[in-house]
């Protein structure tokens, strides 16, 4: 079965309102309007307005009533129509989500999932272009998802929604239009874990790590790059907390070589962290220094071409790779 | 008292004898511990940020006597008195302070954030105004799931200036929550006083502002703030939506244990003192003929004898071990 | 008896200073009487205390700083009678310990080896120090490592020699310069050039220098020759660095490659490095322990993969002059011949003055015979002013 990015998730929400009666949706236009990015089209109609709840804008206020929701009792899936207006939330999500459960001695846990559009590539400007995942994978208490393909738009939600604790879901505007296979045998369970990074592509000569909208990118350049006869291996972060260290250790002490892309700002980007731990890790395995891609140091800009020049793209990966193999 | 009211002046009854002598006692209680928190603190058997309720006793006395047992409770980070009247023992209490396994949080918290989840009490919450749209969740979760309970939402007069108080309020109106918002006003948020930092300061007109019902209430006259309460309690019960409470009352110390108090006037101070919340109504009491001093000598005994237990408790508790550090980021058992 | 402390004030008090006593020895205090007032580098703050007594003895003066748990002051329980005359306390101050200052040690540029490599050089006992790297910046990687593992040499690892301790190190040797200099000649044009230099001031100059010095102490010529080498390539930057995968990349700190021969028999060139920014002392010095080193056969690995240039030296033979052989990737060598007296015209007169004979080897894909000779003529002003080397 053929299916898009966007339905892929609206399945995925739609199986989870129907299999348990805890869980609701909320958010800015989620219900009559049906979604920003169309997910939760005709969930208003068919589950109703209290469990397919419009809210004000008030991110603030809606992510803490999520938050309070999830303490009494309900599975609520939250969503914040981008990534930019989430740091209206970003209190509640940072000072009352992540640390509940500790300041409170392990007394209660928080069964939130938030989702949330992120990313740059549609000449948005510089105020709705933000990838700031780095900022919610430095917080310990929260686990952070970055669904790249159509079977993780599908599969993660349902385990993020039994997990006990905070989850964000970061969902790439430029994924949504994405389509690809799934599959679809008879009582097929869609879950996949949550917990792994993932070899998207084998290779030998170098690994690219990459996580998000930069996914197909990375893989769009490895193709060319084996055009010439170079082999690079495509990692997928998948889970941005907590990092899957083992799998990104396993692939560069393989490959000897590392490519981190991250449509993140370099400076404290999660790529930093990813290359942090691969040299902790893999130091006396590195064959050369590891190579950053990330978004130049600017406010995202309106122009296309400017937009484009800011981004990573799959040529800055071709070039990013060739210049750690000297070739 | 009317509808979106003032209780300030209203003259109410005497309770019975035995529930005017617990909300007594309660005060004595909460008054005890504090001054015992104090003196610790110096001794620094307590650290990092102590706030002290002493002087607005009777506004967690008074509102705590008007929930019932399954009511949720939000509080600030000023709720020593409010979680020891939820019903978490006084020892819990001491040891969360000297950050003992045995405390309330287990020691990860602090004075700051005692929690007690049997008890429904979601914590002290040390982000002014971020209590608010946790207790609007509170309340939405419980109408979803069909359960009849109030969610009281503590909170001071300085977080009417947050965002989270307006988004909150709004919500709450809006979705018709059974929320209780209880405002206590001392008057000054840290050293701001609130005609220094809000252009109206009448906080009931705020709240009316998003067609919720008011109360504006004596703080320290624990007979009207406990009658006041009830009152907001059984409307939120039987109507379902919001209320919002403001009790007028004055902290007699400090805004926390490092504060030389340079914002408010000493005379101002002692002018409030003498309306004290335990020495006003034990003196309407003993006037009533319902207290003799002798039976004040006991509460007050009773009182400090909780406390010395306590504090022997949470000296003799043990601190956990530096090898659990990393407990209770995550739920242990991962997914279910 | 008990003690009144200072006690902490918030959570960033560390200390305070006593401003004022509230009390005085006999005084009764009750709990919750503020007896003093302390300064905390915030604000004066009262000062309570937390139980019934008689003040006994001040212990602190208004104006001490005291850190919080000082004893300030001796209470005497209520109806305690005093103690007689006799036992005082003293405070003790830990004294700060002053951490020992790191040496400042300044490495000098090193081999760039990948860490992958130099382990598997190390499981392959292979010589990586001999190895030229194929990886970005040169550096040494895996493929390099094992490629020169592999029975009869590589491609892409040249070797260089180096001090080895095996028994066949002669023969090894040997094949190394072999393949180095046949490769110089096979892929580097060389040019060569001539310049005669009067060295008159230079030896006066460095005998002025040397007087009342212990043998030990003095300056050799041949520093000053490195040195003024160094100052010409600041000005002729192409004479100074590397040709490889078809271009020049200069360098520019002049790590010059100082031919040194060996008693059994070879030649190595390790590198003094930047030359051109170290004072003549300490150039002697670094040139003393480099022959030293290189003779004992314990190189650093920097040293050979570093210099950007070679000067040969064969004056002490008593040759006139040296047309010398490049050393790849380097693009240049400098020789010196004896210094010897000659005849020479100066102002008109015939004269006889001491002179060198300096040549230059230079690349000829990177530079061209008119900038090789305005080096040499640099090289000769540089050594007409040692005062100013």
């Amino acid at each position: 079965m053929r299916v898009s990015y966007r339905e892929a998730m609206r399945q995925a929400l739609h199986d989870a309102l129907v299999s348990d009666p805890r869980v609701f949706l909320m958010g800015e236009d989620v219900g009559r309007y049906g979604g920003t990015y169309a997910v939760s089209k005709g969930f208003y109609d068919e589950f109703g307005p209290e469990r397919i709840r419009d809210t004000p804008l008030s991110e603030l206020g809606f992510v803490g009533a999520g938050i309070g929701a999830a303490l009494g009792g309900m599975r609520p899936i939250v969503e914040v129509m981008t990534v930019n207006f989430s740091l209206l939330a970003l209190d509640q999500i940072v000072n009352s989500a992540a640390l509940l459960r500790h300041m409170s001695g392990g007394q209660v846990s928080v069964p939130l999932v938030i989702r949330m559009a992120t990313g740059a590539g549609r000449q948005l400007a510089a105020q709705h272009s933000h990838s700031l995942e780095n900022w919610y994978a430095h917080i310990p208490g929260i686990r952070v998802l970055a669904p790249a393909t159509i079977a993780d738009a599908r599969g993660m939600l349902a385990p993020a929604l039994a997990d006990p604790d905070p989850v964000v879901i970061f969902e790439h505007a430029q994924l949504y239009n994405t389509e690809d296979e799934l599959r679809d045998e008879p009582n097929e369970d869609w879950r996949c874990d949550i917990e792994r990074a993932a070899i998207r592509r084998p290779g030998s000569r170098l690994t690219v790590i990459t996580y998000g909208g930069s996914l197909p990118k990375a893989l769009e350049a490895a193709d060319e790059l084996a055009r010439d006869g170079i082999d690079v291996e495509v990692l997928d972060l998948r889970v941005l907390r907590p990092l899957d260290t083992e799998t990104i250790a396993e692939s560069v002490s393989r490959t000897h070589r590392a490519v981190i892309v991250d449509e993140g700002w370099r400076s404290g980007s999660l790529a930093a962290e990813v290359m942090a731990r691969i040299v902790e890790r893999c130091f006396y395995d590195l064959d050369a220094p590891p190579v950053r891609v990330c978004s130049e140091e600017v406010p995202i800009p309106y122009a296309k071409h400017m937009e484009d020049a800011a981004l990573p793209q799959a040529a800055k990966i071709v070039a990013a790779v060739r210049e750690v193999l000297n070739v | 008292m009317n509808e979106t009211g003032d209780m300030t002046e209203a003259v109410t009854g005497m309770p019975e004898r035995p529930f005017a002598h617990r909300l007594l006692a309660d005060m004595l209680r909460i008054r005890r511990m504090e001054e015992k928190c104090a003196e610790l603190y110096g001794a620094q058997k307590i650290r990092g940020f102590l706030h002290l309720y002493i002087g607005e006793e009777a506004c967690a006395t008074g509102a705590m006597h008007a929930l019932d047992a399954g009511d949720n409770v939000v509080a600030t980070y000023r709720e020593h008195g409010h979680a020891l009247l939820r019903g978490v023992p006084m020892d819990a209490i001491m040891a969360e302070m000297f950050g003992k396994a045995a405390g309330c949080s287990r020691g990860r918290g602090g004075s700051m954030h005692l929690f007690d989840a049997a008890r429904r009490f979601y914590g002290g919450n040390a982000i002014v105004g971020g209590g608010l749209p946790l207790a609007v969740g509170l309340a939405l979760a419980d109408r979803m799931q069909g359960i009849r309970r109030v969610t009281a939402c503590f909170f001071g007069e300085g977080a009417v200036a947050e965002g989270a108080f307006h988004e909150g309020m709004n919500l709450a109106a809006l979705w018709r929550l059974p929320v209780l918002f209880l405002c206590e006003n001392n008057l000054y948020a840290m050293g701001t006083a609130l005609d220094r930092s809000e252009s109206q300061t009448e906080l009931c007109v705020k709240a009316a502002s998003y067609k919720v019902p008011t109360l504006k209430v004596d703080g320290m006259d624990v007979r009207a703030v406990h009658e006041a309460t009830c009152r907001a309690a059984q409307q939120v019960r039987e109507e379902g939506g919001p209320f919002f409470v403001e009790f007028r009352t004055f902290r007699f110390r400090a805004h926390s244990m490092f504060d030389p108090e340079l914002y408010r006037d000493k005379a101002e101070v002692e002018e409030w003192k003498k309306r004290g919340p335990i020495h006003s109504f034990s003196a309407q009491l003993k006037a009533a003929g319902e207290l003799s001093e002798d039976g004040f000598l006991d509460l007050d005994a009773a009182a400090e004898a909780e406390v010395a237990a306590a504090v022997a408790f949470a000296e003799a508790a043990a601190w956990e071990p530096v090898e659990d550090l990393l407990r209770d980021v995550t739920t242990p058992g991962g997914r279910s | 008896m008990f003690d009144f402390t200072l006690p902490s004030l918030g959570a960033d008090m560390d200390e305070g200073k006593l401003i004022e006593w509230k009390v005085k020895p006999g005084d009764t205090v009750r709990k919750g009487q503020v007896v003093a007032i302390v300064d905390t580098s915030k604000a004066a703050v009262d000062v309570e205390i937390w139980q019934d007594g008689v003040v006994h003895e001040l212990l602190v003066e208004p104006g001490e700083r005291i850190p919080v748990g000082t004893v300030l002051a001796t209470l005497l329980e209520p109806g305690e009678k005093p103690p007689p005359e006799g036992a005082a306390s003293a405070g003790e101050r830990a004294g700060k310990l002053t951490p020992a200052a790191a040496p400042g040690a300044s490495e000098a540029a090193r081999q760039r080896i990948s860490p992958a490599a130099r382990r598997r050089a190390e499981a392959l006992g292979v010589d990586i120090a001999r190895l030229m790297g194929s990886g970005p910046g040169g550096a040494v990687t895996l493929a390099d490592v094992e490629a020169a593992a592999q029975p009869g040499a590589s491609k892409s690892a040249e070797t260089v020699p180096v001090a080895h301790p095996e028994a066949d190190r002669n023969a090894e040797m040997r094949r190394a310069i072999a393949a180095a200099m046949s490769r110089s000649k096979r892929e580097i044009p060389h040019y060569y050039l001539v310049e005669t230099i009067p060295m008159a001031r230079a030896q006066r100059w460095l005998a002025q220098v040397n007087e009342g010095r212990p043998i030990t102490g003095r300056l050799l010529m041949a520093v000053l020759q490195l040195k003024a080498v160094a100052a010409a390539l600041a000005q002729y930057p192409e004479m100074n660095g590397f040709f490889r995968d078809g271009r020049f990349e200069s360098v520019p700190a002049a790590h010059i490659g100082v031919a040194i021969s060996l008693r059994q028999g070879g030649l190595i060139a390790p590198a003094l490095h930047d030359v051109g920014s170290k004072p003549l002392d300490q150039l002697m010095r670094e040139l003393a322990d480099l022959v030293k080193r290189t003779r004992a056969g314990s190189l650093r690995s920097s040293e050979m993969s570093d210099p950007t240039i070679t000067v040969t030296n064969l004056g002490e033979q008593g040759v006139e002059s040296v047309m010398g052989v490049i050393y790849p990737p380097q693009v240049a060598l400098v020789g010196f011949g004896r210094i010897m007296e000659r005849p020479w015209v100066e102002d008109g007169t015939l004269v006889v003055t001491p002179t060198v004979v300096a040549s230059l080897a230079a690349d000829h894909r990177v530079s061209d015979g008119h900038r090789g000779a305005l080096f040499l003529a640099e090289l000769r002003e540089c050594l007409q002013r040692p005062e100013e080397l």
